[in-house]
């Protein structure tokens, strides 16, 4: 497993994602827990390497001490019930089901047993977030260790009951058995009358994967039936007595700020509270739909400066890039060999640059929380992927110590990356202080697509030399604005220059599933099918080449076997491919699409997409999120962009921004290369990144048009 | 303007207060705290507020509760019998067919609006119904499995049931 720890070190968390917060010491005091889940044992684990693993990069931003005691622990009450406590949260990627599977594997307990409570600041472990496919390569491992430590508690606790060496008992099923005595005792028998913490150091060995039987196994999510039978609460719906509804004045336009605000006729509607706090302008009401009528009752003006329209997005990213380093620590550069001599040396050469778009992750649920006071005290319920950094945002922003608040996410309706602030806790709490009764604000959908964040637009230069026989000599690849992540080719080059230039983004941004690594693999392996064009060579053949990595050969020559590569196709019809090494994962995706001559209209018929993660944890739901990735991947890569000029958005409703729907979605087949003696690595992000190019390059073998830029056919493609 | 004062919501007349032109989402959720219906679009784009109102499938958020106020609106709630899941609940489920879930419940009452009319879709068919409802984490195809799943499911129950 150190491969492992190794391994993680490479997530490096994008500029994105880390919004500076001071980093926090878990203090809650273990035997709080016996206060209220009763008798039982607590183990927890110190784990010396979870800094390492689990804030990569963080520590080496400004020093911040990282926690590095206590990564995370779990509770095994008088009635057998396993209760396991992580910052982790859950919005539909399945962790609280995978995370069940790590821990009834390890404790040897069915997964009925196993509670998972999650993202709640007050109970569970500092984590910095959930996002760059961390859960499973880290927090899956962890709650192994736990699970196997406890595992030896409970041996140790029979042990010492029946006065018997440790050596001859085996936990399994549920109990601990004396297999010479032939006697057993369940695990709750063991932690009656207990009141025992176990705080151990977190060590292998666990159970290998060929050896899995709960973990491994395709298992439906733990609590679907909550979510078929609209039991759920998600954050829109959480409600405490006396709520109140708020609603937030927003500006003309960004970054505007008040000239005048007449707030007296809302004022007068009763029951309204009207908070008015530099450009905070709020309403709290009694119902969704006063606050509604209290907000536009209010007359404001507001000042802004001009600012760039989408139309001439890629110029301003470029112009307004900085020369000087990068700030974000040179994450995304390379500079190896000397690339200016090999490119003229070169016996084919090839420039091109390619550009995404702004696009929004339109999580079906938007922004929500609920936020209540007591004293100084605030509780926040809401739906992010940082529950401990909202927490310090929320310290910051009402001048409280963190341990004066409480954030709790209820498993949200999505994120994609999206859900990393928290501006609505913050919006929901100012209220609520003013008001003193507890307020939900929920976001409009128009809020969610103007007021949240976007995934960064960027421009992509790329440059290449190459000999006659196929073998790339000379590499360069800039990245304006949009990131480092899959910044870095995985092709065999001796000579590379690449670097990330952040630039004045027009407009806020932010994660996004898989990060630049979209963007970059996009103009990476579009540029690559150019190449292979130009040197005539086979799109497939050229990339074998020059590529060494067994996983990734296995992952594109697996796929283009599935899919029939090189085989015959219909009138019309293109094939493409697209691939690359993301977070910890190997990806090759094959596209076939479908081209109406007249219209233009760019269908994409099927997709065949070879993805190999390590050792699978829960197969069917690895096809989901694979299937999730590519099916989201559809929108950004043909039609969806965000249109804005002057400070306001444009297309941002429903009805305005097109997201993929039933009629889009192609024939999915997926191969899934399981590799048991290999750690288990994320998979909700990388299966994304193969996709885009794989289209690109398929329109260009339909059509002969090159497509440079994502969104690739908002309006069809025009043959030449 | 008037008001609304009786609701018949999964088969219980339920005593409301609101304005004619309120939203059923919103008298749903606020009033009635019945919040397996959602909110995503507040337009009737995306078919995450779908009810069944009389049995066919209706938005929501942008139906005003006085032209449904002598109605019989069926919220997900209201769909399984006792603990007994309705057929297509238990295919979303067998299938799958959800990541986050917050279209779910949606996704199911235009399903089950689709089952009634036409017992046995095509996969075609399902998508062309499904086209308003919004998934945004890609559990399209298993959602059309759960649904061909839950009309096999029916037909066999039909069949038991006449025999």
């Amino acid at each position: 497993m150190k491969d492992l720890e190794t391994l993680a070190t490479q997530l490096e968390p994008e500029r994105y994602e880390l919004s500076a917060g001071p980093a926090y010491r878990f203090q809650v005091d273990r035997r709080d827990f016996f206060k209220f889940l009763g008798a039982g044992i607590v183990v927890s684990c110190v784990l010396k390497d979870v800094g390492a693993g689990q804030e990569s990069g963080g520590g080496r931003r400004g020093g911040e001490a990282l926690p590095k005691d206590i990564g995370s622990w779990l509770h095994i009450g008088e009635d057998g019930v396993v209760t396991v406590y992580t910052g982790k949260v859950e919005m539909g990627q399945n962790i609280r089901t995978s995370l069940t599977q790590a821990v009834a594997e390890e404790l040897s307990v069915a997964p009925e047993k196993i509670r998972m409570v999650m993202g709640d600041t007050k109970l569970t472990p500092f984590d910095r977030g959930t996002f760059g496919s961390l859960t499973t390569p880290v927090m899956n491992l962890q709650l192994r260790r736990v699970a196997s430590a406890a595992r030896d508690v409970l041996v140790g606790v029979a042990a010492a009951q029946w006065n018997v060496d440790r050596k001859g008992l085996v936990a399994a099923e549920g109990k601990v058995t004396d297999v010479a005595g032939k006697r057993s005792v369940e695990y709750a028998a063991l932690a009656k009358g207990q009141l025992l913490t176990a705080t151990l150091p977190a060590e292998d060995p666990l159970i290998p994967a060929s050896q899995w039987k709960v973990a491994g196994q395709s298992m439906p999510k733990v609590d679907g039936r909550d979510f078929v039978t609209g039991k759920h609460r998600y954050p829109s719906d959480q409600k405490v007595p006396d709520m109140l509804h708020g609603k937030i004045l927003r500006p003309a336009a960004f970054g505007a700020t008040l000239a005048s605000v007449d707030t007296s006729r809302a004022e007068q509607m009763p029951g309204v509270t009207v908070v008015r706090d530099g450009n905070f302008v709020g309403v709290a009401a009694p119902t969704a739909e006063t606050a509604g009528r209290a907000v536009a009752a209010i007359k404001a003006e507001w000042k802004s400066d001009p600012q760039p329209s989408s139309k001439e997005l890629f110029d301003v990213l470029k112009k307004t890039s900085s020369e000087g380093a990068d700030p974000t620590g040179d994450a995304g550069r390379v500079t190896t060999g000397t690339v200016d001599e090999a490119m003229a040396a070169a016996e084919h050469r090839l420039q091109q640059t390619y550009t995404v778009s702004y696009i929004a992750h339109t999580p079906l649920e938007p922004r929500a929380a609920l936020a209540q006071w007591e004293g100084d005290n605030v509780t926040v319920w809401t739906g992010t992927q940082r529950p401990f950094g909202v927490r310090a945002e929320l310290a910051e922003a009402f001048h409280i110590p963190e341990d004066h608040v409480r954030v709790l996410m209820p498993d949200t309706g999505s994120g994609y990356g999206g859900k990393h602030t928290g501006e609505t806790a913050i919006e929901a709490a100012r209220l609520a202080r003013a008001a003193k009764r507890p307020v939900r604000v929920v976001w409009t959908r128009e809020e969610e697509f103007t007021w949240a964040y976007f995934r960064p637009a960027g421009v992509m230069d790329l440059s290449a030399g190459a000999r006659k026989d196929g073998t790339i000599t000379a590499w360069e690849h800039h990245n304006y604005n949009s990131g480092a992540a899959g910044i870095k080719t995985y092709y065999e080059i001796a000579n590379q220059r690449i670097q990330f230039h952040p630039s004045r983004s027009p407009l806020r941004q932010g994660s996004y599933r898989a990060l630049a690594a979209t963007a970059n693999h996009f103009a990476r392996e579009s540029f690559m099918d150019e190449l292979a064009h130009g040197l005539k060579m086979d799109p497939l053949e050229f990339r074998l080449k020059n590529m060494k990595n067994d996983r990734l050969r296995a992952v594109f020559e697996t796929g283009a076997k599935k899919f029939g590569w090189g085989g015959a196709k219909a009138a019309g019809h293109g094939f493409g491919m697209g691939g690359g090494y993301e977070k910890l994962g190997y990806i090759a995706t094959f596209a076939e699409v479908a081209v109406n001559a007249k219209s233009g209209e760019v269908k994409v018929v099927r997709v065949v997409t070879a993805f190999d993660c390590g050792a699978i944890v829960n197969p069917d739901n690895l096809r989901n999120q694979i299937e999730g990735s590519n099916i989201m991947g559809l929108g950004g890569a043909l039609f969806e962009a965000i249109e804005f000029e002057n400070g306001r958005i444009l297309n941002g409703r429903m009805s305005e921004y097109r997201v993929p729907r039933f009629s889009d979605v192609p024939v999915l087949e997926t191969v899934l290369v399981d590799r048991k003696d290999m750690p288990s690595v994320g998979a909700g992000e990388c299966p994304m990144v193969g996709l885009a190019p794989a289209i690109a390059n398929a329109v260009f073998d339909a059509t002969g048009v090159r497509l440079r830029g994502l969104p690739l056919v908002p309006n069809g493609v025009k043959s030449s | 303007m008037d008001k609304v004062t009786k609701l018949n919501v999964n088969g219980s007349i339920h005593s409301i207060d609101a304005d004619e032109s309120a939203s059923l989402l919103s008298v749903l959720r606020e009033q009635l705290d019945v919040t397996g219906t959602k909110y995503g679009c507040g337009e009737g784009e995306c078919g995450a507020c779908t009810v069944l109102v009389d049995g066919n499938w209706r938005r929501s958020c942008i139906t005003h509760v006085g032209t449904v106020a002598q109605k019989k609106i069926t919220t997900i709630e209201g769909l399984a019998t006792g603990d007994r899941l309705h057929p297509l609940q238990q295919a979303f489920l067998d299938e799958g067919a959800m990541q986050c879930a917050y279209c779910t419940s949606g996704m199911i009452m235009t399903g089950v609006a689709l089952l009634a009319q036409k017992p046995d879709p095509s996969a075609g068919e399902i998508a062309e119904f499904m086209e308003g409802n919004v998934c945004r984490c890609g559990t399209h195809p298993r959602i059309v499995n759960a649904i061909r799943r839950a009309a096999h499911a029916m037909k066999g129950a039909g069949k038991e049931s006449r025999s």
